[in-house]
């Protein structure tokens, strides 16, 4: 496997191709190759959790219903997550594109796009934009219209069965799977729920072919990917890089000097060490010798002047409001995490209980409802198992 | 069409299941028995608790047995030291959050947490007691229903009877993460929410977060103090139950027993809740004939269909989601308030006894009649008409309390006089039992002659469907009821409040075709009550069905206006059926309630 030097990319956000010819041009070719472009291209679910997006439309594809709905999943409350906001600021066309692609494969009328309720300041922009693509539609003799759909803020309806249950008006608490949303989705209709990221991408590999997009990257993990670049940075922001670099090359590229650990993937990823940095490449699980780490765009870095104790904590404190409280694991298990490293912290419990709780994390990564309890602990196992002795001293 | 086969391995077994088919069912059909908390028969699939956690090959995580189907060549292990491990690791997070006073817990030995808590040797101190740092008051805002948030696991089971089986939502999620937690509107008392006290949560509550509000200190004071005359009336369907709290398989009949029981506790006098469900029959009886004759011979606005109103459950559900039509309930008491209204007048005279001094216990297999005992209008003759109600449950504590044992008791009657009872009123206890008693009598008023079924056994009321119909001809009446003549009585049963639901959403788009409807409030009617032995299930309710017909079909006198009581209580106290001593004792009104 060869090793990918950090590259920047300009697909996202560029201007540079009007996204109406690439839709009009896409909407003459057949469904069946629209799906085999995607396939080939490797273009798995930009949110974080990686389902390969040609699949997902190919399953909803084939389903026999008369109505079908496509949703753009613009719930982002993964913390250290903060590029489809900058997506639906500066191109919401190109995300509609995508919607409108999708809506053409499958066979759906209906779309919506559900924002996160902080999110809530591009409601105008939005919906000027949306008149703009509704005389699309009409233009291009598509029947899909798209409707905004404003979440109540909480963090568990990103996952999709728990944004569907919240778009019908219910709890936002994870389904049983199966069925899955692409058989029963939304009011029980096949529905396929895409992350803004992802729908752009669908758009661009119209542009640029799945051979193209696929020779950036690496084997499992291709394409180019946007990332929310925070925390100890002289250069915090918004990048488009090729998947695949190792942490090594990022942090040449955005540390401060003084690294000491990476953030992989938000609150419900992974904290890489530094002794780790050159065998880590960013990209999704599979087909890599070492291994790679997904990420949903959320880059934390932190410099040898913090706390790994404080970083755990806060994230524990989060999760333990966040889990929609369904099911046991996520439920208890986040509650005793947090009270477990407090107390270990406090010498009120003895260090060797962090074994006991990292036996916990486990159980809870495999015994959770959703993927949002499943990687609940990650961070926490990651933290502790490298940075042990900063939780107990 | 037959289903398609799916082919699977379950612990080296290979099965074969109709696709469809939850791997937990899968694993029971080759007797391995995988263990649940959030499951329920009744109930829809949660997948909460994950308590049922099994391995499949192939699969990055473990899979909830009760929310997966069965899927072609899947190898399926329950229990691999990782599947074992899971569940100790979820059981020791469940104790964590749970107050573990077990000792001291009414559902201490009918705990499902226990028993898998005792099977799985958790150990307490794994996890830090999450309780430690908050302060519980349990919930006795209720006449009926007690919540105690300390013991709730979270599996939602009560939130999903409360919405599926009686479409009242009185609880449900409220929060989330830490504090999510099952509560009612805005957390209000349970005394002032929609709650119909109907006690199907506390059924299906794996421990006892929800339990009935207990009188049995109250009892055992009034039977040891000697200055009182204690009743207990005992309701139909509490003698094909009790078996359960004291060692018999599900539908063993214990009416004897039962009696002898009561009568070696303490009790002044033994009696049965059948005599005034007879009297109930007699006057609910008159009651249609009286509203029927008025509608079509007076032409008068009258409000039909005629609805029961013997469960307490039904009468506070219509009370708050449909108060306009409160017109169309029947205004006699129920059998517990009747016989409660009698016992302290006609009762009181005849053995001369001073009311004051009685002291009315009935026994239920319900938690709304602890409600309505407890309502205000039910003190007709000037003394409270009940004044302790208790479960099938408690009984049962009571009686082991007692230290006598059960299973060795000689049978004993009931006392005189109203323990005379008749096959009619025993049927009080199933879906149908009603219609079915007012139908003996009613026929038989109009016709002179008994209903056209074998055996007396009007089989279209019976059964476990949801809602069920039925049609009588009315022929050859008698000249006082020649209005009747060739009419087609429409009669209609219904069970659980959500197929309640239903039949008043005909009502009020004027859509119901019927004369009488009878509603209860529980699935399967009294014998599935909320005060009646847990666990319940659709098998359980089916045998203690067989056990209420069993027991009608031994009785010597089967139609409620037979019951040779009744007619010399008539003769000697009431007078005629509706008369005006019946509207004073045994007839009530109903209140306007809010939906909250």
């Amino acid at each position: 496997m060869t090793k990918q030097k950090l590259k920047r990319v300009d697909l996202i956000f560029s201007k540079e191709y009007s996204c109406d010819k690439i839709l009009a041009t896409s909407l003459k070719k057949p469904k069946e190759e629209i799906i085999q472009m995607l396939m080939d291209s490797g273009l798995k679910g930009r949110g974080g959790a990686g389902f390969p997006t040609g699949l997902k439309w190919k399953m909803a594809a084939a389903e026999k219903s008369k109505r079908k709905y496509v949703i753009c999943n613009a719930d982002e409350g993964e913390p250290g997550t903060f590029k489809d906001r900058e997506i639906l600021d500066q191109v919401a066309l190109k995300v509609l594109g995508g919607m409108a692609l999708c809506a053409y494969v499958i066979g759906a009328r209906e779309g919506f796009l559900y924002l996160r309720y902080e999110y809530r300041f591009l409601i105008p922009k939005l919906e000027k934009i949306l008149d703009t693509f509704h005389k699309w539609m009409e233009d291009y003799d598509l029947d899909f219209t798209v409707k905004l759909f404003i979440g109540g803020g909480a963090y568990i309806c990103g996952e999709e069965t728990s944004l569907i249950e919240s778009m019908e008006g219910k709890r936002g608490e994870p389904r049983n799977k199966p069925p899955y949303p692409t058989q029963e989705g939304y009011l029980g209709k096949p529905t396929v729920v895409n992350n803004v990221e992802t729908l752009v991408y669908t758009l661009m590999i119209m542009r640029i072919g799945a051979d193209e997009f696929k020779s950036m990257g690496i084997e499992g993990s291709s394409g180019s990917k946007v990332f929310s670049i925070s925390g100890d940075t002289p250069k915090a922001g918004i990048y488009e890089l090729e998947l695949g670099m190792t942490l090594d090359d990022f942090v040449k590229e955005f540390g401060d000097g003084d690294t000491k650990s990476v953030q992989v993937g938000g609150a419900s990823g992974f904290c890489v060490p530094r002794k780790r940095f050159k065998e880590i490449h960013i990209g999704y699980q599979g087909g890599l010798k070492g291994f790679s780490i997904p990420t949903g765009g959320s880059m934390m870095l932190f410099n040898s002047s913090r706390s790994m104790y404080n970083v755990l904590h806060n994230y524990l404190v989060f999760f333990e409001e966040e889990s929609c409280g369904q099911c046991t694991p996520c439920r208890v298990g986040c509650q005793q995490l947090l009270k477990g490293v407090e107390a270990v912290k406090r010498g009120e419990k003895n260090q060797k209980y962090l074994n006991d709780l990292l036996r916990l994390a486990e159980t809870m990564k495999i015994t959770a409802k959703c993927g949002l309890g499943q990687s609940v602990a990650n961070s926490f196992s990651s933290i502790v198992e490298n940075f042990r002795e900063e939780m107990i001293y | 069409m037959s289903k398609k086969m799916i082919n699977l391995v379950i612990d080296e077994i290979k099965t074969t299941v109709p696709e469809g088919t939850l791997l937990l069912e899968a694993a029971k059909s080759e007797n391995v028995k995988i263990p649940t908390l959030c499951y329920h028969e009744d109930l829809c699939i949660a997948g909460n608790c994950r308590v049922c956690v099994v391995e499949v090959k192939g699969w990055n995580t473990l899979l909830a047995a009760c929310a997966t189907p069965a899927m072609e060549g899947m190898v399926v292990y329950t229990n691999s030291p990782l599947v074992r491990r899971a569940r100790r690791d979820i059981l020791a997070l469940l104790i964590s959050e749970h107050s573990t006073q077990c000792t001291t817990c009414y559902r201490s030995t009918n705990c499902e947490l226990q028993d898998l808590a005792a099977e799985y040797n958790i150990d307490n101190e794994i996890y830090i007691n999450l309780l430690k740092d908050k302060i519980f008051t349990v919930d006795r805002t209720s006449w009926a229903i007690e919540k105690d948030e300390s013991k709730c696991i979270r599996c939602q089971r009560c939130v999903r009877t409360c919405a599926e089986l009686q479409k009242v939502n009185a609880l449900d999620v409220i929060n989330k993460g830490a504090e999510m937690k099952i509560a009612t509107f805005f957390d209000m008392a349970m005394s002032d929410v929609v709650c119909t006290n109907c006690g199907q949560c506390i059924n299906r509550c794996p421990t006892g977060a929800l339990t009935e509000r207990r009188y049995i200190d109250e009892i055992w004071d009034a039977i040891g103090d000697p200055t009182k005359h204690v009743i207990v009336q005992t309701a139909p369907a509490v003698r094909v139950a009790l078996g359960e709290m004291l060692g018999y398989e599900p539908g063993v009949r214990v009416t004897g027993k039962m009696v002898t029981a009561l009568k070696r506790i303490g009790f002044d006098s033994v009696l049965d809740t059948d005599f005034s469900a007879d009297l109930t029959i007699v006057e609910e009886g008159h009651e249609l004939l009286q509203r029927l004759k008025r509608k079509l011979v007076d032409q008068e606005d009258i409000a039909l269909p005629l609805m029961t109103s013997c469960s307490p459950a039904w009468i506070k559900f219509i009370e708050h989601l449909y108060p306009d039509y409160l017109d169309h309930l029947s205004t006699c008491k129920s059998p517990q308030q009747m016989f409660g209204a009698i016992a302290k007048t006609y009762y009181a005279e005849k053995k001369e006894l001073d009311p004051k001094d009685i002291v009315n216990v009935s026994v239920m297999p319900c938690s709304a009649k602890k409600f309505e005992a407890n309502r205000m209008e039910m003190k007709d003759s000037g003394y409270p008409d009940i004044d302790l109600v208790c479960t099938t449950r408690e009984l049962g504590h009571m009686i082991r309390q007692s230290g006598i044992n059960f299973k060795e008791l000689p049978n004993s009657k009931y006392d005189k006089f109203m323990g005379e009872s008749t096959g009619a009123a025993v049927i009080f206890g199933v879906t149908g039992g009603v219609m079915e008693a007012a139908l003996r009598t009613a026929y038989e008023i109009v016709t002179g002659r008994e209903v056209p079924f074998e055996g007396l056994n009007i089989t279209p009321v019976r059964g476990m469907e949801g809602i069920r119909e039925a049609t009588i001809k009315l022929e050859k009446v008698l000249p006082d009821w020649s209005f009747l003549e060739g009419v087609e009585l429409r009669v209609a049963v219904a069970h659980g409040l959500t197929n309640a639901a239903q039949i008043m959403d005909n009502i009020v788009i004027g859509e119901s075709p019927y004369h009488f409807i009878e509603i209860m409030g529980c699935p399967g009617g009294c014998i599935g009550g909320g005060g009646q032995p847990i666990p319940t299930n659709e098998e359980i309710r089916r045998k203690r069905t067989e056990a209420i017909y069993t027991e009608d079909e031994k009785m010597k006198i089967r139609k409620s206006h037979e019951n040779p009581e009744i007619i010399k209580l008539y003769e000697e106290f009431l007078g005629t059926p509706l008369g005006e001593i019946s509207h004073k004792l045994l007839h009530t009104k109903y209140t306007r309630r809010e939906r909250v």
